[in-house]
């Protein structure tokens, strides 16, 4: 059975790779796309021991590497998340986009409520996208495989490999090291990345909470005014000369639930996804930074065991030598990517808040 | 014409301390009622009201609150002002020494002896009266303000709610202010457009409090309205009284005339206990029917000039209250076109406002 229907959120699919060059030049991207993903048409699917849902997955690419031009296939939200952990595995110090959560807290008692797919639907897509947008990881090993296999073919294909055992274990010690105080050492740069992360995640929290109260109290009003236009047009039929006078009045309030309703659309579609990402996004950055400090804590125990040890010297230095490539390496490759987080993060924000006042402007103005 | 001057100098002695004030609204109560009672025939204009209704939870419920005082203070003011340009009631004289009279007002009121005028029925709202020919016009009329008042205190109770809670959502914007001011210190270009875009979400939150304070006018216009209906019920219950008395003295009348009937000539065409017994217990004898038919004759007498005044009584008021009541309708419509008008200039004006703020908002997102 089919759930939803393909609907104007997802962006019309070019016909052909190369007209795609032309249509698609970002602004602010100056290398031009070749890798188009979408994510749509939710299915359920019901077996003996499970429901589930899956997403049709449709990439089309001129890129050399794949075999075709066109690839469909299906995938369900366990998939995405065995995505997220194979690219954090290989990348520990670059910043991998937020998926959607599994559950909501609030209120959710059925999983598969439409606006909850649409809305992870959506999400989904965003992160394939950036996936896609993202200088290295779009050209990770996995990834292409989640693009382009069929269901047994990655089914076998995550069986091999460590699994999500090892991941965890991963992060776990890289809690612990930080806990132990991993961070002597830590390039300035980098206790400032966690100084200003710390704080941006406090306010992204609370910006969530407000634009969720705001949400809450818009649609309180509109619930309001929907009893208020009504009265008026009561009123009216009990009087002659002001009828025409109390109707005008009840139909101008209704163009203001209207409105109202216009705005809240606003806000659901626009600032409150993106300001949730953000939320994901700062708990995924403090993540990336304990993961830094935790390579470059292998590196320092390895020097400190080096001064105690003086005669395996050879060994350790060649050792030390590779961790400390390795550690230049993450290092590097966080800066960059936090640059490019950055932009992007200013770049959303930017785009989502004057969004939200065009809104505003949109329901006023009407 | 009263000068206005005096007016004026009225109510600035409600300014006075919380006693004199108490007094004071008691003795516009007095007024009305004293007017209410001596013409009958018109639409008094009510008072304000003399607790706080309708209220939303930033409008305290407080009698002494100043926004509250002040409200009732303009509310008194208007009360008065209506009663100076009604064309019979100004020219009252215990209303001009309302005005101009400082000691010995109340006595003056209660010497008039209106309260014994004052038909105790008017207040049993509940009573219902059986009037066989009320005038059809007053009927409606009694329809008409019985739902003119259940539609405009339903709507000023919605609008008590709407208002609430558009001042939750203008309230919240202020957070981001803070939290915005917050978050421009740790970033570097983002933090100049955060910053003056959180002072603009400021003013947002801000601007709500005059807007609703406005819009409290609006509110307090209609209510007038809504006591008026009360007005306009208590001409229509008097002229139902009127009407019924009528019709009881007429009843009366007629039974008096078939008693007397019955006696003159010995038939009794209706059963009456009496007829029975005096029949089974022996009659009376034809002194006694004389003596009793006279005094019926003049009882008959009296009865048909009653009913003659009273229904000139009627027609009368039925007149006059009538022309009053065009007078009114015309007013009600007037002011209730105007106040609708002053709303909607109100909501322009709130979108207006709504409009700068954002555009200054959106302009310092850009620049983010």
């Amino acid at each position: 059975t089919s759930l939803g229907e393909v609907n104007a959120f997802s962006p019309s699919m070019p016909i052909s790779p190369s007209s795609m060059i032309n249509q698609y030049k970002f602004e602010d991207e100056p290398e031009l796309k070749d890798l188009f993903i979408t994510v749509d048409d939710p299915e359920s699917h019901i077996t003996a021991i499970e429901t589930f849902i899956t997403y049709r997955v449709v990439t089309k690419t001129s890129r050399g590497e794949f075999d075709s031009s066109e690839y469909e296939v299906r995938r369900r939200y366990q998939d995405f998340l065995w995505l997220k952990s194979k690219l954090e595995e290989a990348h520990p110090t670059l910043i991998i986009p937020p998926l959607p959560e599994k559950f909501i807290m609030k209120g959710m008692v059925e999983r598969f409520n439409d606006e909850f797919i649409e809305t992870r639907r959506k999400a989904l897509h965003k992160f394939l996208n950036r996936i896609a947008d993202h200088p290295t990881l779009t050209f990770n090993e996995d990834f292409k495989i989640f693009l382009t296999a069929q269901a047994w073919e990655l089914s076998s294909h995550k069986k091999q490999g460590p699994g999500l055992l090892s991941r965890m274990g991963q992060t776990v010690r890289a809690v612990a090291s930080s806990v132990r105080g991993g961070v002597k050492n830590r390039p300035e740069m980098f206790t400032e990345m966690n100084d200003y992360m710390e704080t941006f995640s406090q306010k992204i929290n609370v910006l969530d909470k407000i634009a969720h109260r705001i949400y809450k109290e818009e649609r309180e009003y509109f619930n309001e005014m929907k009893e208020y236009g009504p009265i008026h047009t009561l009123w009216s039929a009990s009087e002659e000369d002001i009828a025409d006078s109390l109707k005008g009045v009840a139909s101008c309030i209704d163009k203001c639930c209207k409105a109202t309703e216009k705005r809240m659309a606003g806000l659901s579609e626009n600032l409150l996804p993106i300001l949730h990402e953000y939320v994901l996004y700062s708990e995924i950055l403090m993540g990336v930074l304990k993961r830094r400090d935790q390579i470059q804590g292998e590196l320092d125990s390895k020097i400190d065991a080096l001064a105690n040890k003086k005669t395996e010297k050879d060994l350790f230095s060649e050792e030390i030598g590779k961790l400390e490539d390795k550690v230049e390496c993450a290092n590097n490759a966080l800066k960059a990517d936090w640059d490019r987080w950055k932009q992007n993060m200013q770049y959303d924000m930017r785009s989502t808040f004057t969004n939200v006042a065009e809104n505003n402007l949109r329901y006023y103005e009407e | 014409i009263l000068s206005f001057r005096a007016v004026e100098s009225q109510c600035e002695g409600q300014c006075a301390p919380v006693d004199s004030l108490w007094r004071r609204y008691s003795e516009f109560e007095l007024l009305r009622n004293y007017l209410s009672v001596t013409y009958p025939h018109i639409v008094v204009p009510p008072l304000p009201e003399k607790r706080a209704d309708f209220v939303w939870h930033k409008l305290s419920a407080d009698n002494m609150d100043p926004d509250f005082v002040e409200r009732r203070r303009i509310g008194l003011e208007n009360f008065l002002l209506r009663v100076a340009s009604h064309p019979v009631l100004c020219q009252d004289k215990i209303f001009y020494s309302f005005l101009t009279q400082e000691g010995g007002w109340k006595e003056m009121v209660n010497e008039t002896g209106f309260q014994l005028k004052a038909d105790s029925r008017l207040k049993a709202l509940n009573a219902t009266f059986r009037v066989k020919n009320p005038d059809k016009r007053f009927t409606e009329l009694k329809h008409y303000s019985d739902e003119l008042q259940s539609v405009i205190s339903h709507l000023l109770r919605v609008r008590a709610r709407v208002a609430d809670r558009l001042y939750g959502v203008y309230k919240v914007h202020g957070n981001y202010g803070r939290v915005f001011s917050e978050w421009s210190a740790i970033e570097k270009e983002m933090g100049d457009g955060l910053q003056s875009a959180g002072h603009h979400m400021d003013v947002y939150a801000a601007s709500i409090d005059d807007i609703l304070e406005e819009e409290e006018h609006y509110a307090d216009q209609l209510k007038e309205y809504l006591f008026y209906a009360e007005a306009l019920r208590a001409v229509c219950r008097k002229h139902e009284l009127m009407q019924y008395d009528l019709e009881m003295a007429a009843q009366d009348l007629t039974s008096k005339k078939q008693q007397c009937e019955e006696l003159a000539t010995g038939t009794v065409r209706t059963f009456s206990l009496k007829g029975m017994t005096s029949k089974l217990f022996g009659q009376e004898t034809p002194e006694q029917r004389e003596a009793k038919i006279k005094v019926l004759e003049e009882q008959i007498q009296e009865g048909e000039e009653q009913l003659k005044s009273k229904n000139l009584e009627g027609r009368d008021f039925v007149k006059s209250a009538w022309a009053d009541i065009e007078r009114f309708k015309e007013q009600k419509n007037h002011d209730l076109k105007e106040a609708l008008i002053s709303y909607a200039v109100m909501q322009i004006s709130m979108c207006k406002k709504g409009i700068q703020v954002w555009t200054n908002a959106k302009e310092c997102f850009s620049k983010m």
